[in-house]
């Protein structure tokens, strides 16, 4: 490079390219998100998620079982919003702001436990499957296959009925049925990243296949899972009010859930619809945060995939 | 015929599946089918009936036979058997299946199209967002949107039933839109078809939101192709190139897509037909979990398994068909 040379001008003018300045995936990542509109608002809606879900006893005005309202209500006339109640009464004249506030927790527990569950039960199965490949492999991903031939909601109800009407219940229902999701994605993530140039020069410098696999293979290929994390979360806390709304949740009506509380007010439909549009719209947003910081993260993760 | 020959050991590993699950209910079968009528005489006697104190292998081998013969036993709420209970319900769920389907792919596939055409307007925008908007709305809640406005508050359609309780007429196929064509009454199977237009809508949500940004996505990356440049290049109109090249092409993985869809809109039939009071095989699936009727649990789960995975099946095999690329290898 000689002295005319106008690139490394253009270098340091230039804001640093990935390539030529060499930043980590993680850091390009990041600085895509901070510039993406979608990001900001899934990241607003889920922080704003989970700050009501552990602020829900300070922030809401009555308890999740309180009865503020009960001589107001009658099986006729469950008033709507107003200056006292923001979001309106239900049909026992429980504050219905309290309940949707406190059914966030419920919602948000039920989310991260049954992802948590799926996804690391899922890597783990397809981490077996994909280090050890052969026999192993093939009769894992059979496994899955029949796992993934029942639809994910019915095989959570099934799931559901067998272990019994609790909250436990559900988280293991819903994650289980992301176990061959999760499975799949980081044993087909392992395999591309296996047989890759780099793993091939890795693996003829006489490093072990386990140093190869835990440092090398899992490292890379594990942005799909989180993203798919992320997304999982979405449909988790919607399959989870799915199952509530179908009334396998727990079995302690006290507790706000938002699934439920949806079930609970069909009745009210024409009378009282506000008891079911608070509850839904706290179920979307929940799940739109969720959704669109998934996207954005698939797009941050991944600069060949657009949206 | 090898894709084939894949779908044995699914249903089978399903099959084994099932039967330990009814077997794993708590208290057993016999405890699950009397309910609370259970004692240990009446749980004994209904042991030796089923032939459930036998040898496991035994008993799976004899439910593999029944299953094959449609037999999924009885139903504990109505006392019928079961597969005459799902065979009675279906054609209102497939009903319901086609209506959300014939929406989602005619709205979508157009609408994806159209924001791929106009990449980075507002009419791709506005598709974008939509489609993420609508995977993030639970089909109950929506439903419930839509019942409220366009009956409730509008009356524009009937919030809930196959038809109104004015007509009481039989129905020779059990699908009544095409029971009232059938019978030269048209008045009759508008109605069913008014009955299906709201659960349908709610129910074709999610795989619309799906197969517009599938369409988009692809009919964007034919766009960029070589063979359209040419084609283009060559002069041809731009209806030639679109039907001859980018839809052609565009359109494979939609058709993978769409059937994937089905799983998606039965498990969703279930909360929808809930909902609309819809009387279809997924309101009743939800009725026989309230009275753990496992028998109709089990029955409904393994034909609607045998139905997305022969479903998948027949996408996959159509692939070939449509795609010649798929076919030589």
């Amino acid at each position: 490079m000689t002295a005319a040379d106008p690139a490394p001008l253009r270098q340091r003018a230039a804001p640093p390219d990935t390539e030529q300045a060499g930043i980590s995936l993680g850091r390009d990542a990041w600085r895509r998100l901070r510039r993406d509109p979608v990001a900001i608002v899934g990241a607003v809606l889920v922080l704003l998620f989970v700050a009501v879900a552990f602020l829900a006893p300070v922030l809401a005005p009555w308890g999740p079982t309180d009865t503020p309202g009960k001589d107001l209500v009658t099986p006729t006339n469950v008033p709507g919003p107003s200056t006292e109640h923001w979001l309106g009464l239900d049909n026992l004249g429980r504050d219905e702001l309290s309940r949707v506030l406190h059914g966030a927790r419920q919602s948000l527990v039920v989310g991260v436990v049954s992802l948590l569950f799926g996804a690391v039960t899922g890597s783990l199965v397809g981490l077996v499957a994909g280090s050890f490949g052969g026999r192993i492999d093939n009769l894992i991903m059979r496994l899955m296959d029949i796992m993934l031939a029942v639809p994910g909601l019915l095989f959570a109800i099934g799931l559901a009925a067998l272990l019994g009407h609790s909250l436990t219940s559900v988280m293991i229902a819903v994650g289980t049925v992301n176990v061959p999701v999760f499975a799949r994605l980081l044993r087909g993530s392992m395999l591309t990243q296996r047989s890759a140039d780099y793993a091939l020069a890795i693996t003829s410098l006489g490093v072990r296949r386990r140093t190869l696999i835990l440092r090398h293979v899992l490292p890379n290929s594990l942005s799909p899972v989180i993203v798919q994390g992320t997304l999982t979360l979405a449909t988790a806390i919607i399959d989870a009010a799915g199952l509530a709304f179908l009334g396998l949740s727990g079995t302690d009506p006290g507790v706000p859930e938002w699934g439920r509380m949806l079930a609970e007010t069909q009745r009210y439909l024409s009378s009282a619809p506000h008891l079911a549009i608070f509850p839904g719209v706290a179920i979307v947003l929940a799940a739109l945060g969720f959704t669109l910081l998934g996207e954005s993260l698939r797009e941050a993760l991944d600069p060949t995939y657009r949206r | 015929m090898r894709r084939l020959a894949q779908l044995v050991p699914i249903l089978l590993g399903l099959s084994l599946l099932l039967f330990f699950w009814v077997r794993s209910l708590p208290g057993g079968p016999a405890a699950a089918l009397l309910g609370e009528r259970a004692t240990p005489e009446r749980v004994a006697q209904i042991n030796r009936i089923y032939g459930l104190d036998r040898p496991v292998w035994e008993q799976y081998l004899d439910f593999l036979g029944r299953a094959a013969r449609l037999d999924f036993g009885v139903s504990r709420m109505t006392e019928r058997p079961v597969t005459e209970e799902l065979v009675s319900r279906f054609p209102a769920t497939a009903e319901l299946a086609v209506v959300a389907i014939l929406f989602a792919v005619g709205l979508g596939v157009p609408l994806g199209y159209l924001a791929a055409r106009r990449h980075l307007t507002w009419i791709d925008n506005l598709s974008v967002a939509g489609s993420l908007i609508g995977v993030a709305i639970p089909v109950f809640f929506l439903g419930f949107l839509l019942k409220y406005l366009f009956a409730v508050q509008l009356g524009w359609l009937p919030p809930d039933g196959r038809q109104s309780p004015r007509l009481f007429v039989d129905h020779p196929t059990g699908f009544y839109v095409l029971d009232g064509l059938l019978r030269g009454d048209p008045a009759s199977s508008w109605d069913a078809l008014r009955h299906l237009i709201l659960p349908g809508i709610a129910l074709g949500t999610i795989p619309l939101a799906i197969i517009t940004r599938i369409t988009r996505a692809a009919v964007l990356d034919v766009l960029h192709k070589d063979y359209v440049r040419t084609a283009e290049a060559k002069g041809l109109t731009r209806a030639v190139v679109n039907r001859r090249h980018v839809l052609r092409n565009a359109l494979l993985p939609v058709l993978t897509v769409t059937g994937l869809q089905v799983g998606l809109l039965l498990s969703g039939a279930v909360l929808t037909e809930t909902v609309f009071a819809f009387p279809g095989v997924g309101s009743f699936l939800v009725d026989a979990i309230a009275a753990r009727d496992y028998a109709v649990i089990q029955g409904f789960i393994l034909v609607i398994a045998v139905i997305v995975v022969t479903v998948n099946l027949l996408v996959d095999l159509g692939y070939g068909l449509v795609d010649p690329r798929v076919r030589l290898r």
